[in-house]
């Protein structure tokens, strides 16, 4: 295919009039006869262990209606999260949840219950815990190291000395828990003509969904409902009933429309539970809403990192060896994974001859992590792009020149195992944007007016974009009408529309006469992949293919049956199937549909491919005898890493008498093989930029090492960007070249969106200030103006979490 | 911990007549709360940090509202909007200093709804008070802000007494170089008080910021024609342009004889619990041109005497900056 009739178009998805009118339905406005409302009591101290509940006077109120503790509920085994607990590892874990007739009652009996908590040692920074003598975050240990030959706890000390040399910038001695490397290291920095070392900070902070992850359930017949907010559909299925302690089948979730997820809603997570145990114990459906406080709490938090990097480039520019060390801030369930992520980035991007990664994951009682848009990469691609920056000063180089030659290609190796990827054109779309940008001119304009400086700054950004082998499935109905039932979940990004578009380009379809069915498992779904990682392009346009090429198969086959002729003497168009050698012959889309009725079999829905996920099987048993289905796993050849990729160029006005900067120009380019849905593309690169500039400015974590407590716990506290913080033009583009991996050429971009964005901007702060690199994110105004006028900074280098 | 975000039952007054309103603030005293624009009332009761008796909101009393002239410049009624400030011809022509400090004041949508008198009586914006903790300004016995490791980057570095936290308001600033008196009015009576003395340290009141007594509305602010004309020179530096309070801002005025001061006012905010003129500045400034020099030669006066605290001794050299730029001329 090369003429698409919808692929590379925009179109509305069906879901933007309910947005834009305020009509969307979201988990929190969902009520059914007899819901209470339900509320939770959490942690007040940061690592406790709960010693007692009186809640005898919230059980006298009127209207009060129960409990729900963590005796009530799966006991979890740390580190993991519990859905309740009495072992509390952060300020805001969840104790307890009442349920009452209304939401005020419910807070006025949770003012009313007495809990007893046993204060436990805690810590807010990693360097904190791995100093000898230092507090842990759980009394287990202070390090939990997640891998394939066996995870667990560990105490993990340094020696002060060490502590002292690691915040000093020196090569990180102490005890590390992972370690992957490729190629000559010795050799590589022995080749090189610069080498840079610096040490890095990159502080955490929260995801802050619009929506809190509140959520609704009740049981019918032994099946739970459950009214969530999801980041994924098909994909929380199997997860949500672990939780609930039931089969898959014995589920049903609605989320048809999620206000943002950004990693922190991939799978479903423990307190999605509570309502169905709460629910069932008190025998009425419950609404267990979220406040925008417990939102920050328990709503996950981007991993931090602190490091050390040593980089070598040759003469031409060519990055020979890098040798990166990690410690990441991974909270109180030791979740992250995110260091070893980072250099997998740095394998893809910088793509240096020889490598060593080293990480150590700490545990903190700060909010637990999770994957936030581009979980590591991001990170790691605000902290390279002033080092690009350097060595290209360093060598005479213009710092373009220098990631063109490193930049990420068709015959680019990548990891440990130095494996290919698909396809990538990180030069060309370098050199797209240099040219919207403008680059070689304005390095060249004056850089100074006054206390005002101009920085230029180029960023890249990098995430796998794709995966495979999940199920397609659609049905064409009588009427004529394509039917394709996506488990894609739906957070905003609008790939749950673009990717159904795949099927109806296969089979030719006008979009009117499309419906997609999504956001609710009891619409015949099947298994789909999360909605996360940048996968859903790639994934879901080869699932809605194979789909669709199963019922492009059976229709001609239908054809052949009912007109005579083989199925290759067919074609389609204009929604007919039709001899190839005389178009008059042919029959309508609803007659194919009607004959695959009267037919059955595969061709309705009856029988269908063994290979398919159990969640596919029961749709399509459900849907069977409907019309004529299409339905396959998607089995199309596909190896090496998928990569997305994007670059950014930036100018900012930074003041140094005020330590603020104005962003002056935005061009970011995607490459993500071919673009599927422009608007949507345009908007995934101007929502990441955004997101990147709160990253390199504003939005950190703050704690109180002294209390545990944090500084920020709303959304004006967290610092993201507002409107009036950004430029109001961002100017995109994409490379559009194909990708040989996907029937349609797609890749997928999301995250590099972002990374691209705070690169760009630490590397346009560190161009205006004359190359100095602060090592960290974000950069505050008060970090400047203490820079500028030759002040220490007021934190301790390497420290995080916090002002 | 509860998180609380419901609001809770609380008695509603709405009252079209000043008169009433009075009556109303005499009946409840410390249990009352006013409502402007309620940008810093419904946090604090849904949060159920505050809890008091009965609402009684101005909104409806026409008096309270508008901008008009006096025999010696301008009236500002209490429940005004930053916006109507913002727009309004006279001020952006007699008293810009406080149309460009009401311009920075949050948000559009703060400011759209948002009141003068909110503005300038809102409370304390110290993250650990805010959190509801009992420290000295909730009537504990503890600064939290002021430990050896405590997140203080936006708390004061001058006129610290057990309390550390900063004066928010950006209008305040403007105010207090403006010379403005405050009109306090009770069924005892009105009295008007010069914005300097209006907002009180912890060291006069630990838990108030202004001297508003419990019985009190703020119904007007008066500027004085003393300024009306003059050169001004407002600044505000914040982490982003929008919703954030000041890290450091400067609101100055100057009267010039010729190309020299005359006469100034300096006054910078986020530094103290009050506006916090910098009398040392301004007396340097007397009789100098606006020039680098003059900038460089008073600008290291705006930071004596400071006393920072773990994280915010980059608002000295803030300050300093300020005062430069504004001494640039």
């Amino acid at each position: 295919m090369s003429d698409y009739k919808l692929v590379g178009k925009d179109f509305t998805p069906p879901d933007v009039m309910g947005k834009v009118t305020g009509k969307a339905k979201y988990a929190e406005d969902f009520r059914v006869d007899g819901m209470v409302f339900a509320r939770m009591y959490t942690s007040p101290m940061a690592h406790g262990r709960v010693t007692s509940i009186d809640a005898s006077a919230a059980e006298a109120m009127d209207g009060f209606v129960g409990i729900l503790t963590a005796d009530d509920v799966p006991e979890v085994e740390a580190p993991n999260a519990a859905i309740l607990t009495n072992s509390p590892a952060y300020v805001g874990d969840p104790i307890l949840a009442v349920a009452a007739l209304d939401e005020k009652t419910a807070e006025d009996a949770l003012a009313a219950i007495k809990v007893t908590i046993e204060p436990l040692p805690f810590v807010t920074d990693p360097l904190d815990s791995l100093l000898a003598g230092g507090p842990d975050a759980r009394e287990e240990g202070n390090v939990y190291a997640r891998s394939s030959e066996g995870s667990g706890f560990r105490s993990v000390k340094w020696t002060r000395d060490q502590i002292d040399e690691f915040r000093a910038g020196k090569e990180p001695t102490g005890e590390f828990a992972a370690e992957w490397a490729y190629g000559d290291l010795d050799k590589g920095f022995a080749d090189a003509k610069v080498i840079i070392e610096e040490p890095f900070v990159t502080t955490g902070y929260a995801h802050m969904s619009m929506e809190p992850r509140t959520a609704m359930a009740y049981w019918q017949n032994g099946t739970c409902y459950v009214h969530g907010s999801a980041q994924s559909q098909s994909f929380w299925m199997p997860g949500l009933a672990r939780l609930l302690g039931v089969e898959t089948k014995d589920v049903v979730l609605i989320s048809e429309n999620t206000g943002g997820g950004f990693g922190s809603k991939i799978g479903a997570y423990p307190i999605a539970a509570l309502p169905g145990y709460f629910s069932k114990k008190i025998g009425r459906p419950v609404q267990l809403r979220v406040t925008r406080e417990q939102e920050y709490y328990m709503g996950s938090a981007r991993v931090g990192f602190q490091g050390w990097i040593k980089m070598g480039f040759g003469a031409d520019g060519k990055a020979t060896a890098t040798d990166v060390f990690i410690i990441e801030d991974i909270g109180p369930n030791a979740t992250g994974g995110d260091a070893s992520s980072a250099g997998g980035a740095i394998s893809m991007v910088y793509d240096p001859d020889a490598m060593r990664f080293r990480g150590l994951p700490v545990l903190t009682n700060t909010t637990p992590r999770g994957a936030q848009r581009g979980p590591g990469q991001n990170q790691i691609a605000a902290v390279m792009a002033p080092i690009m920056d350097k060595a290209a000063k360093e060598l005479g180089l213009d710092p373009l020149d220098v990631r063109k030659i490193n930049a990420t290609n068709n015959e680019t190796t990548v990891g440990a195992d130095q494996h290919g990827i698909t396809s990538a054109y990180l030069e060309e779309a370098l050199n797209k944007g240099a040219e919207m940008f403008d680059w070689s001119n304005r390095r060249n304009q004056p850089k100074r007016n006054g206390s005002k400086v101009r920085g230029l700054g180029i960023g890249q950004g990098y995430h796998s974009a794709g995966t495979k082998g999940f199920d397609g499935l659609i049905r064409i109905t009588p009427d004529g009408k394509l039917h394709v039932h996506t488990g894609v979940g739906n957070l905003g990004t609008y790939s749950y529309a673009s990717t159904s578009r795949a099927a109806a380009e296969v089979l030719k379809y006008e979009w009117e006469n499309c419906e997609i069915h999504n956001g609710n498992s009891e619409k015949h779904l099947p298994w789909n992949s999360y909605q996360a990682g940048s996968v859903s392009t790639f994934a879901h346009t080869r699932t809605n293919y194979v789909a669709a090429m199963d019922a492009l198969r059976k229709m001609k086959a239908i054809a052949a049956d009912t007109m005579g002729g083989e199925a290759d003497d067919y074609d389609i168009d204009g929604e007919r199937v039709f001899l190839t050698d005389n178009p008059a012959q042919g029959m309508s889309y609803g007659a194919i549909a009607a004959r695959a009725i009267q037919l059955g079999g595969e061709y309705s829905g009856q029988t269908y491919p063994e290979d398919i996920n159990e969640i596919t099987q029961r749709s399509v048993q459900n849907l069977a005898g409907t019309g004529l289905v299409g339905v396959a796993k998607d089995n199309l050849p596909q190896e090496g890493t998928i990569p997305g990729l994007a670059c950014a160029f930036v100018e900012i006005e930074l003041d140094l008498e005020t330590g603020r900067y104005d962003i002056l120009d935005y061009v970011g380019i995607a490459e993500c093989g071919t673009v599927l849905f422009p608007q949507g593309l345009a908007q995934q690169m101007k929502g990441g930029a955004v997101w990147g500039m709160g990253m390199a400015a504003t939005e950190r974590h703050v704690y109180d090492p002294q209390n545990g407590l944090p500084a920020n716990v709303g959304y004006h506290q967290c610092g993201i960007p507002s409107y009036l913080d950004v430029p109001s033009v961002t100017r995109t583009g994409a490379v559009d070249i194909a990708d040989p991996q996907n029937p349609f050429g797609a890749r997928g971009i999301g995250e590099p969106a972002m990374g691209c964005s705070v690169a760009a901007l630490t590397s346009a702060i560190s161009d205006a200030l004359d190359g100095h690199i602060f090592g960290r994110t974000p950069v505050s105004p008060d970090m400047i103006v203490n820079h500028v006028a030759g002040r220490e900074q007021s934190f301790l280098p390497l420290q995080t979490n916090n002002f | 911990m509860a998180s609380f975000d419901v609001m809770p039952d609380v008695q509603l007054y709405q009252p079209a007549e000043l008169d009433d309103a009075l009556n109303l603030a005499e009946r409840f005293g410390d249990s009352g709360w006013l409502v402007g624009g309620g940008q810093d009332t419904y946090g604090w009761l849904k949060d159920r940090a505050k809890n008091p008796q009965a609402m009684i909101e101005l909104n409806g009393i026409d008096a309270l509202s508008g901008i008009s002239e006096t025999d010696d410049g301008i009236e500002i009624g209490a429940t005004t909007t930053l916006r109507e400030i913002i727009r309004d011809e006279r001020i952006n022509r007699d008293y810009s200093l406080l149309a460009q400090a009401a311009g920075r004041v949050a948000s559009p949508q703060i400011r759209n709804v948002g009141t003068l008198a909110g503005n300038l009586v809102q409370d304390a914006r110290c993250w650990y008070y805010r959190r509801g903790l009992a420290c000295y300004r909730a009537g504990g016995n503890i600064c939290y802000a002021d430990g050896p490791e405590s997140m203080n980057r936006e708390h004061a570095v001058f006129g610290a007494s057990r309390c550390v936290a900063v004066s928010p308001s950006d209008t305040a600033t403007a105010l207090v170089a403006l010379e403005a008196r405050m009109i306090a009015e009770s069924t005892s009576g009105r009295r008007s008080i010069a914005a300097e003395d209006f907002f009180v340290g912890p060291d006069t009141h630990i838990t108030q910021m202004t001297s508003l007594k419990d019985d009190e509305i703020l119904v007007a602010v008066r500027i004085p024609s003393k300024w009306a004309g003059k050169r001004f020179y407002f600044e505000k530096v914040a982490d982003r342009d929008v919703w954030d309070f000041a890290l450091v801002s400067v609101a100055v005025a100057m009267s010039m004889d010729g190309d020299t001061i005359a006469d100034s006012r300096f006054v910078c905010g986020g530094v103290a619990c009050t506006p916090h003129r910098l009398t040392n500045v301004e007396k340097a400034a007397r009789g100098k041109a606006l020039s680098e020099e003059s900038a460089e030669a008073v600008a290291g006066l705006a930071s004596a005497g400071a006393k920072p605290l773990n994280y915010n001794h980059f608002k000295l050299p803030l300050m300093e900056n300020l005062v430069r730029r504004a001494m640039r001329g």
